[in-house]
């Protein structure tokens, strides 16, 4: 039985299809890398493995660790051992990052009177390099630099010690050297917890600490070409995305070489 | 006629003037008279019921205590070891000290309307007086209890506060009814006097029932250099609640604070606001309101600044917050300049909880019951800027406490 298993799948958001005969099966502890230009749909897989609202299943099933998830509420999903690092996580006023680690733990909230000293958010933070002193009782987001919220997003993956991660641009306005950092800690956990691994990215920098088994580049609401991430890298690098536009849904490739210039001005 | 006689006389005259805002209330309805009998010591359930709008009925790290069941004052003493404060009851403190007619009903006028009228001609007068004497500094907060222990009851009281120059004075009051009482009226006139370089915090705390109007009516005078923070909270339902205190900046570089936290349900109906008239150079407000709105309950939050003087500077900042379909908030800031060099702003936004942010939380293993509490008790941050840090324990723990049952 695969762990993730996507077959089929045709989702609509406001009346758009975003998602168009999609299918990805990830066994235990595999780390499978996802790439496409922007707006082929990336996040909206993952917010549809979620099952946030708006995002409507027309088609397909998603089932993990042998449950079919499309009735399940988001936390009843997540429950099951998924976690997301998201590409833009919202700004949540008063309500502190710790409480939200410690959530993602299965844990309470921070009770000074039970706990003087917090103990489950403080290492975490450390771990993902955000000073604790400063960061505990910051208000989720707010005033977060880009680096910030990306390592804050981690920090509630580690907490929450999930069957597979799901990371939605966790590089994206990273620099290089917390870039090494984040990939080194995501490498050792995945390594550590037999954690599989979805990771969604525009760069190669942080795929060797990752070691991946598989790549797939997504277009128009599918996956277009799967394989050896290094070969699969190398050859986007060099020709960009064009080439996979001619194996995109039919009346997708016009409005997607739109989105690509924007895109090649991006990278 | 002595100065009593006359504002008495004044009084008379407006009882039938209807107030500017929020629904008329028929006053002939409530009894004047209270059941309750003199008591020498608190019941155990009044006590527990006081115990939820911040009352330490042990009176421990408090520096005195006013005590009001119905029209008996139970308790006005500050701790034998605190020296240089005064806690009595308003009436006691009329037939004591004449000099009392500097203040009374100069800071709100007695013919405002027709509840400035009843708390003057009430049959039994009642209500506080808390005054430091020059240059004390308290740290411990007095409190005061103002409690409806008879069903039906009017209750009108009348508080006076003097904080003396370079004085610095923290009071707790915490408002409620005894959990049998489901109706009554209580009417409360507070009258702050700040003077020079002295400061006083002031957090109240209402815990009224379903059915009891509420009708404060609030005047602060503040002097140069002096300083007023007020800390209004009310978690619990009323049938309908209006106030809107104002300060009036009248010293150099005087200041106000509000802040306001208001989680209105069922059928309650509150309007309630706050006003900073600043007319001396370099006076300075501040108002942030946090409104839930939930059930059907109808929230008006109102806020006016006034800028009378150059040199003048208010910031009013308004959230509200739907939790459903049917309640309602409207925000009516309001900025009046009145001469050059007035700094006056407002920020206000109101809507339901953000769909990505409720979904983020469930994201991380909360149901959506729980998120929405979560949002809400971060919404309603006590973090109330100038307050004390054991201050500011003291009302994140009262607000936890009013806070279980609704959350
Ligand atoms: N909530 C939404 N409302 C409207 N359109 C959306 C929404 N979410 C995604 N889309 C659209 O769906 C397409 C895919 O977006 P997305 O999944 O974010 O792409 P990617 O993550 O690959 O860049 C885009 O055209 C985007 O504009
Ligand atoms: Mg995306």
């Amino acid at each position: 039985m695969s762990l993730l298993a996507i077959e089929n799948l045709s989702v609509e958001v406001e009346g758009k299809k975003v998602l168009n005969g999609f299918n990805l099966t990830i066994e235990k502890g595999e780390v499978h890398v996802l790439m496409g230009p922007n707006g082929s749909g990336k996040s909206s897989l993952i917010m549809t493995i979620l099952g946030y609202p708006g995002y409507k299943v027309c088609a397909g099933a998603i089932t993990f660790d042998g449950r079919e998830l499309n009735s399940m509420s988001i936390n009843e999903r997540v429950k099951l051992g998924i976690s997301i690092a998201f590409q833009t996580p919202p700004e949540i006023r008063g309500v502190k990052l710790r409480d939200i680690i410690r959530i993602s733990g299965g844990k309470s909230l921070w009770n000074p009177q039970i706990e003087p000293e917090e103990e489950f958010a403080t290492p975490l933070l450390k771990k993902v390099g955000l000073e604790p002193t400063q960061f505990r009782d910051r208000d989720i987001g707010v005033g977060f630099s880009g680096g910030e919220r990306k390592r804050s997003e981690l920090a509630q993956i580690f907490a929450s010690n999930p069957k597979i991660m799901i990371l939605d641009e966790p590089d994206s306005g990273v620099d290089i050297d917390s870039l090494k950092t984040i990939g080194i800690d995501l490498g050792e956990y995945i390594k550590g917890h037999d954690c599989a691994c979805l990771i969604v990215t525009h760069y190669r920098h942080i795929l060797p600490y990752l070691n991946p088994t598989l790549a797939h580049v997504m277009c128009g609401g599918k996956i277009v070409k799967s394989g050896s991430p290094m070969e699969i890298f190398t050859k986007i690098e060099e020709k960009g995305y064009c080439e996979y536009l001619e194996l995109c849904p039919p009346g997708i490739k016009e409005e997607i070489e739109k989105g690509l210039v924007i895109n090649n001005t991006e990278f | 006629m002595n100065w009593k006689e006359e504002l008495n006389k004044k009084a008379v005259g407006v009882q039938d003037k209807s107030a500017l805002l929020g629904p008329d209330v028929d006053m002939k309805q409530f009894k004047g008279q209270a059941l309750t009998k003199q008591a020498f010591q608190l019941p155990s359930d009044v006590a527990d019921r006081a115990k939820t709008v911040g009352i330490n009925p042990d009176e421990e790290s408090r520096s005195g205590t006013f005590f009001q069941l119905d029209h008996s004052v139970i308790l006005a003493c500050r701790k034998k070891e605190i020296e240089g404060v005064e806690v009595m009851g308003t009436p006691q403190v009329v037939e004591q000290y004449d000099w009392l007619k500097d203040y009374y009903w100069k800071a709100v006028a007695v013919d405002t309307d027709k509840y400035t009228a009843e708390a003057e001609t009430h049959q039994h007068p009642g209500g506080y007086f808390i005054r430091t004497k020059p240059g004390v500094r308290l740290t411990l907060p007095v409190q005061a209890c103002l409690f409806i222990g008879t069903q039906g009851l009017l209750q009108a009281v009348h508080n006076i506060i003097i904080a003396e120059e370079n004085s610095e004075l923290h009071i707790i009051t915490g408002c409620t009814t005894h959990p049998q009482v489901k109706n009554g009226m209580h009417i409360g006139i507070s009258e702050f006097y700040i003077k020079k370089g002295a400061t006083v915090t002031f957090t109240m705390i209402h815990g009224w029932a379903e059915d009891v109007e509420v009708r404060p009516r609030t005047g602060v005078i503040i002097e140069e250099g002096g300083t007023f923070i007020s800390n209004y909270i009310c978690f619990k339902p009323v049938k309908s609640l209006q106030m809107y205190p104002t300060s009036y900046l009248v010293g150099e570089n005087s200041r106000v604070r509000y802040h306001t936290l208001i989680y209105g349900m069922g059928n309650s109906l509150l309007d309630v606001g706050s006003r900073a008239v600043l007319s001396a150079r370099g006076a300075r407000a501040e108002m942030t309101s946090r409104i839930i709105g939930k059930n059907s309950a109808r929230i008006i939050a109102r806020g006016h600044l006034v800028g009378e003087f150059p040199e003048t500077k208010a910031h009013l900042d308004c959230r509200g917050l739907l939790l459903s379909s049917t309640a309602q908030i409207h925000s009516v800031p309001e900025l009046e300049a009145k001469t050059q060099g007035c700094d006056l702003s407002h920020e206000a936004a109101v809507g339901k909880i953000e769909e990505a942010q409720l979904c983020y939380l469930m994201s991380r293993g909360l149901n959506e019951d729980e998120a929405t509490a979560l949002i809400v008790r971060g919404f309603l941050d006590p973090e109330v800027p100038g307050l004390p840090q054991h201050l500011k324990q003291e009302v994140r723990k009262t607000i936890e406490l009013t806070s279980e049952k609704v959350m």
